[in-house]
């Protein structure tokens, strides 16, 4: 009699065995995931970028509820939910600064690889997959931001819709389909609103095969060498709880911002409706925007200007192959490392650049910052990767890092 | 690598807070006020926002709409129902319709947002040189430190300075904060323009700062609502954060390294 199992778990081995969906979730994030022992902080942002996600499509679908999206009712609507939808101003505020907290956690996450060399073989798929996910996340943010129907709402789709423009031969037929007419207006404002309601659904078609490609190799971690079965650990309970602790204290930056702070990430001119007569004095996309917006503006010629600007994301899907060398982790590349960490600052000054006007220093920094992106990835990654001699890699992630055997 | 984490945190933090900050300094020195409503506690002044409700009615509601405002909102500075009742059957607006089809007039009711003082933007146009006095219901979210800014505009009429005088358009007035420093707004308060019902002496400064108050709650209705959840819900995930912390080194320590 003991040893038999009780109803529920029969209950539960019967579902199992026609629909093993809880055996599928413990492999992918559970006891049965086998990951590193030595993952640091870093490795925490990837559940953080999954729980906003999760955040942002709640709190969206919800707005979505008392949204209306039309040129004369989407500002009073958004100005409703405000006051008069019980803890309306709740869901707003969370939402619209989720969306900047999904981008700081996501940065990171993409730093944190580029840092340890996560990209390299055999993990490309998975970092090209990253980058659809930052794409599309660009693209709902964008769109999201004009929903709400404010000043820098109408004049940010006016500047980014624009810019396809440049594209030669179809750039008007481009702009057109955008718009739904011949200018931004009511047309922009409801498809702008039923591809931002659908693209975070993409979004998580492909987180999945994100985790799926992670599954295959595994993860990396800090010291970017192969981990034997030995050094590694269940996922569950190990990295749960790590991760649930790491989410606690984000969710205290986070909460902090909503209930303190809650406009200091948005532009005041969001809070005056639409004015397609009255162009705002200063134009500026979110922050998360600002160093792409700069590389934009880097340059006279529009058509120059949006190649760069597209090309400084897409140039990430070959990052795999313009770094030549195969030790994964910056700890052991001196120089790689010394290049990351002036690439991170030349990211924060060109977003410095971006909410600027381009003239004077801020136009001298935007080019040197432009010159230095594409420089670092075209010509600096290749050239490190041959000549750098990397420190010697210990044999395993166990082993204490070894004196060099020179010495 | 946990203390990066952190400072990494920070710098983006500090990068984004002083946003709105950078945008006024762009212009000129803002003489900065103690508001109740600062501070991680701050709150409004009921008393103070009654007295700034009373200058937006007797002063600025003549050129100025307060769109998201309606009456029965007024309860959240103080006023009891009866008191908005009345308050409101002060105006007339137009309604549709009788059981005749017209248009017709009657007392405004609780309900009823507060009436706006022109028909229409040609008509506000038409009756301010071509300028449009904005709605004042989200004013103090609309430019960069608002509160601040709005209390330092209303109050920096001065005579331009000799090369200036010439500049300045028709209809148009001086004033030292005001982008260009031309306004189309003539000043509007003088010492003891208005008798407040409480007694307070109405200076100059007293009615800027109190109807400034007043726009700011007009603007963010739920300030002090989301401070408080504010409190409760950091304390909360505090303690949990806390609690995984122990929770984790607990797991964690079955581990040999
Ligand atoms: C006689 C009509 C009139 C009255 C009364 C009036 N205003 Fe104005 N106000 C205007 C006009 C016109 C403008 C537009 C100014 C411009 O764009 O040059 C304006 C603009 C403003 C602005 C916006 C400034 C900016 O940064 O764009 C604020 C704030 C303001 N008024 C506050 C007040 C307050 C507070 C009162 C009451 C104490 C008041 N006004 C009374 C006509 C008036
Ligand atoms: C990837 C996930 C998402 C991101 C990054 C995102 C981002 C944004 C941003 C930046 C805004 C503008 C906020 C503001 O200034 O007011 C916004 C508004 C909005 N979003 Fe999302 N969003 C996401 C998911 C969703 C989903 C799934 C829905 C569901 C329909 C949704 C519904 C809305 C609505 C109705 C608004 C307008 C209301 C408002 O402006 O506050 N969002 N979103």
């Amino acid at each position: 009699m003991s040893n038999e199992k009780g109803w529920g778990m029969r209950a539960f081995d019967w579902f199992e065995e026609r629909l093993p969906i809880v055996s599928f979730i413990d492999h992918s994030v559970g006891s049965k995931y086998p990951a590193p022992n030595n993952l640091n902080y870093f490795w925490n942002f990837g559940s953080l970028a999954g729980f906003m996600l999760v955040v942002l499509m709640m709190t969206g679908i919800v707005l979505a509820m008392s949204y209306t999206p039309h040129v004369d009712h989407a500002f009073e609507s958004v100005e409703r939910i405000m006051r008069d939808v019980n803890s309306g101003w709740l869901i707003r505020y969370l939402h619209a600064n989720g969306g900047s907290f999904f981008f700081i956690v996501v940065l990171i996450h993409i730093f944190r690889g580029m840092y340890y060399g996560s990209y390299k073989a055999p993990r490309e798929v998975l970092w090209w997959l990253g980058i659809v996910i930052y794409l599309l996340m660009m693209a709902t943010a964008f769109m999201g931001y004009v929903l709400p129907w404010g000043q820098m709402s109408f004049w940010g789709a006016t500047v980014i819709t624009n810019l396809f423009s440049a594209v030669p031969i179809v750039g008007d037929e481009i702009v057109t389909l955008l718009w739904g007419g011949f200018s931004v207006d009511n047309p922009t404002l409801n498809r702008f609103f039923a591809l931002h309601y659908l693209l975070p659904f993409a979004i998580v078609g492909v987180v999945v095969l994100h985790i799926w490609a992670l599954h295959i190799p595994g993860s990396n971690n800090p010291m970017g060498i192969e981990v034997t079965a030995n050094d590694k650990i269940p996922f569950h309970p190990y990295y749960t709880s790590k991760d649930v602790f790491g989410l606690g204290v984000f969710l205290l930056f986070y909460f902090t911002v909503v209930f303190w702070f809650p406009n200091a990430m948005g532009h005041p001119d969001n809070y005056i409706p639409a004015n397609p007569l009255q162009t705002p004095a200063h134009i500026v996309p979110e922050w998360y925007f600002l160093p792409f917006y700069a590389i934009l503006r880097s340059i006279d010629d529009k058509l120059t200007g949006v190649i760069l600007m597209f090309g400084s994301i897409l140039i990430l899907f070959v990052v795999p192959w313009l770094d030549t060398s195969r030790v994964r982790s910056a700890n052991f590349r001196p120089i790689f490392k010394v290049l990351f960490w002036i690439f991170l600052l030349d990211c924060f000054v060109l977003g410095w650049c971006g909410s600027q006007l381009p003239e004077g220093l801020p136009l001298i920094l935007t080019r040197v910052g432009t010159f230095w992106y594409f420089f670092h990835f075209l010509v600096l990654l290749p050239v490190v990767g041959w000549i750098e001699t990397p420190r010697p890699l210990p044999s395993s992630i166990s082993t204490p890092v070894i004196a060099s055997p020179a010495e | 690598m946990r203390t990066v984490l952190f400072a990494a945190f920070a710098v983006i933090l500090l990068n984004e807070l002083p946003a709105d900050v950078k945008a006024a300094s762009e212009g000129v020195e803002l003489d900065h006020q103690e508001w109740t409503f600062d501070g991680p506690f701050g709150g409004f002044d009921r008393q103070q926002l009654q007295r700034g409700f009373q200058v937006y009615r007797e002063v600025c509601s003549s050129c100025h709409g307060l769109d998201y405002i309606a009456f029965r909102n007024l309860e959240a500075i103080g006023y009891s129902e009866d008191q908005t009742k009345v308050l409101a059957s002060e105006y007339l607006i137009e309604d549709c319709c009788d059981d005749q089809g017209d248009i017709f007039d009657r007392p405004a009711i609780p309900a009823d947002g507060i009436p706006n003082p022109y028909p229409n933007e040609q008509f506000a146009r038409a009756s301010n040189n071509g300028s449009l006095p904005p709605d004042l219901s989200l004013i103090t979210k609309a430019r960069a430190n608002g509160p601040d800014y709005i209390y330092n505009l209303i109050l920096a009429y001065e005579d331009p300075p000799a090369d200036m005088e010439e500049e300045i358009m028709f209809g148009m007035y001086y004033n030292t904060v005001f982008d260009g420093n031309q306004i189309a707004m003539a000043q509007q308060l003088f010492d003891e323009l208005i008798e407040y019902s409480d007694g307070t002496v109405a200076t100059n400064e007293q009615m800027a700062k109190d109807v400034t108050a007043f726009l700011h709650w007009a603007a963010e209705p739920k300030l002090e609502v989301r401070k408080q959840t504010g409190v409760r819900v950091l304390l909360f995930t505090l303690v949990f954060t806390v609690l995984a912390y122990f929770l984790k080194r607990r797991i964690w320590a079955g581990l040999k390294h």
